[in-house]
């Protein structure tokens, strides 16, 4: 390659932003500094990690991080579909209508949140308006999720969107000429045809909901702990930096298993090279 | 005379106010190869796409075995479309593309097994089953689409453009393979094209089309040599196209001069067409015929040569023939009083 040095502040930018912190990250997460001040390799941090308390911590930001992403999955497909419709007029119109908030401080939509979900917020408001008990929504796993899948459902709704507009009209009119009722086109045809942007779309939903910390700090309550809470406080207030760097390669990890499985899912299925 | 498996009864068909289709009545016999031909935007693929079911009529229907099949959608209808792009399914490989039909139908797999191989030798694909359809050339995913429809034995094969894309000597293969197929299996084809030399070929019988309207319909034969008005003459086949008076039965002028013809039952005085093909008229090197012209210019086609002969009055007649008269050439130019046809004006088209 000639013209390879055109590549070399983007190297140089990969090795000063990714690559060193990575190693830090590395670094400090088999290190630990003992009572007389010196600091010695070791493993004891991820053995911190497999302590109960924290395994529980990482299965619960799992679980959530799971359940958002098939709620979004479950509310997203039929939006990405009726987006994609041959008949929908404006469609640009409604596009832009889920991208618009997209546009907007993520902190500040969580924050709207709290004082919709509040305890004098406005859905209690209107229930005791109504004479109705009030309901305990903020600070529960319910808000969590609910915070997770309204600021992640433009991620999933944009991939199946852009794939199902790009399946060829004639092919399910193929399928409906072979006998196919709507429901079984959309069985054999649309929805296997779909697998690439479904795969892209829960694993864009999956990453940022298994590893978020603002939502679960901020709906969940300041005792709330997701693993990205953890991390957070070890760097912020614990100062615990060697075990907090811990936890992040055990999260990179998952991520990055998380990822693996994805794509080789995408390829057995699709044969590849469809998006 | 066989049934007519198909008939369509003052079906128009219009999107946002522009009429694609002009209430047009046409029936379609059983085991017949129908070929609807036409310029792109004449209605041939709306009229297929009407029924196939993939439109629904503004008004007018329908007729399937003298049935109104207008409100069927096209899962239930016992016809079959080969797609202008064949729309094969991107996601499954060939044998399960021709399986298709049958597997919705939950036929048994050892039926679809058999049906599928002998859809795979008819088609020459043998070997195929389990290569990806985007593995294949245009002609082979041609030919798994033709299959994929016929495995399901339709009472009627649609087809839409559906060698369009392939090259000319390709074209010419499948032409005579449908054909085959279509003699062979006894099916209704009804197939839309806008090449001439195609629905020639293929069809038992063509309807020409244009702005909505069926221009004609007969065999090809019919089409080449009589046809109705000039535009089929014009679109099939190259023509020479002049404007006419009708004297009186048998006798008509064009060109300055008056010649014998084989038509009657015009007005007096009528204006028409008058059409001459290019391989009708003989040039001589005498100047006892009526018409005369010099060669203007000469192109060789393989088979014949197509010269062009400017006439006294400057229209410019083109002539096939064998042999060649070099440009500048003074010639007579001779037609057969059956080789004249003469047209009555249609209004615009």
């Amino acid at each position: 390659m000639k013209k390879g040095w055109i590549s070399y502040p983007y190297i140089f930018w990969m090795i000063l932003f990714t690559l060193v912190p990575l190693i830090l990250v590395l670094y400090y997460s088999l290190t630990a500094t003992d009572p007389s001040g010196v600091t010695v390799f070791t493993a004891e941090n991820f053995r911190t990690f497999m302590q109960p308390i924290y395994m529980k911590v990482l299965m619960r930001s799992v679980i959530l991080a799971l359940a958002s992403t098939l709620i979004c999955l479950l509310l997203g497909y039929p939006v990405a579909m009726i987006l994609s419709g041959r008949d929908l007029s404006h469609r640009n119109l409604m596009v832009l209508l889920f991208i618009i908030p997209m546009w907007m401080n993520f902190l500040l939509r969580t924050y709207a949140w709290m004082t919709i979900l509040d305890r004098k917020g406005v859905i209690n408001s209107l229930l005791g308006m109504a004479g109705l008990p009030q309901l305990n929504i903020l600070y529960t796993d319910a808000a969590v999720i609910l915070g997770m899948v309204y600021n992640f459902l433009p991620f999933m709704v944009l991939p199946i969107f852009s794939v199902l507009s790009k399946i060829d009209r004639s092919v399910v009119e193929a399928a409906e000429d072979l006998g196919s009722d709507s429901f079984t086109v959309f069985r054999r045809i649309i929805f296997p045809l779909s697998l690439p942007g479904v795969v892209s779309g829960i694993t864009m939903v999956f990453m940022p909901a298994v590893t978020t910390f603002i939502i679960s700090k901020l709906l969940g309550g300041s005792q709330y702990m997701l693993i990205g809470n953890l991390i957070e406080d070890q760097f912020t207030r614990v100062y615990d930096w060697n075990f907090g760097s811990a936890v992040s390669i055990v999260m990179m990890l998952l991520i990055l298993v998380s990822m693996g499985v994805m794509s080789r899912y995408d390829k057995e299925e699709m044969g590849g090279g469809l998006l | 005379m066989a049934k007519h498996i198909i008939e369509l009864v003052n079906l128009k068909k219009e999107y946002d106010g522009t009429e694609a289709l002009k209430a047009i009545n046409l029936y379609i016999r059983q085991n017949e190869f129908v070929t609807l031909l036409g310029p792109s935007g004449c209605g041939k693929t709306t009229t297929l796409r009407l029924i196939g079911g993939f439109e629904k009529p503004t008004s007018g229907t329908v007729l399937f075995e003298g049935v109104n099949i207008n409100d069927v959608p096209p899962y239930k209808r016992r016809v079959n479309t080969v797609f202008q792009k064949y729309a094969l399914f991107p996601h499954m490989n060939v044998y399960e593309n021709i399986a298709f039909g049958l597997r919705i139908k939950k036929t048994d797999n050892d039926v679809i097994r058999q049906k599928v191989a002998a859809m795979l030798s008819m088609v020459n694909l043998e070997g195929f089953e389990k290569r990806s359809v985007e593995s294949l050339s245009g002609g082979q995913q041609q030919r798994v689409a033709i299959a994929r429809a016929l495995v399901n034995e339709p009472e009627v094969l649609l087809l839409d453009e559906p060698l369009g894309a392939l090259d000319l000597k390709l074209r010419k293969e499948m032409q005579l393979e449908l054909k085959n197929i279509q003699q062979r299996l006894g099916i209704t084809f009804i197939y839309v094209t806008h090449d001439q030399e195609e629905a020639l070929t293929m069809s038992d019988t063509i309807v020409v089309m244009s702005q909505g309207t069926i221009q004609q319909i007969g065999t090809p034969q019919d089409i080449y040599n009589e046809p109705k008005n000039a535009f089929v003459a014009d679109f099939i086949g190259e023509s020479n196209i002049i404007d006419g008076v009708m004297l009186e039965d048998y006798r008509v002028r064009f060109a300055g001069h008056i010649f014998d013809c084989v038509d009657k039952d015009f007005g007096k005085e009528e204006k028409v067409d008058v059409v001459v093909r290019p391989e009708d008229i003989r040039l001589t090197r005498e100047d006892r015929d009526l018409l005369q012209g010099r060669v203007s210019s000469v192109i060789f086609k393989g088979v014949h040569y197509e010269m062009k002969i400017s006439d006294e009055n400057g229209f410019e007649w083109i002539v096939h023939s064998t042999s060649m008269e070099p440009v500048d050439t003074e010639v007579g130019l001779m037609v057969q009083p059956g080789d004249i046809q003469i047209m009555k004006k249609v209004q615009t088209i």
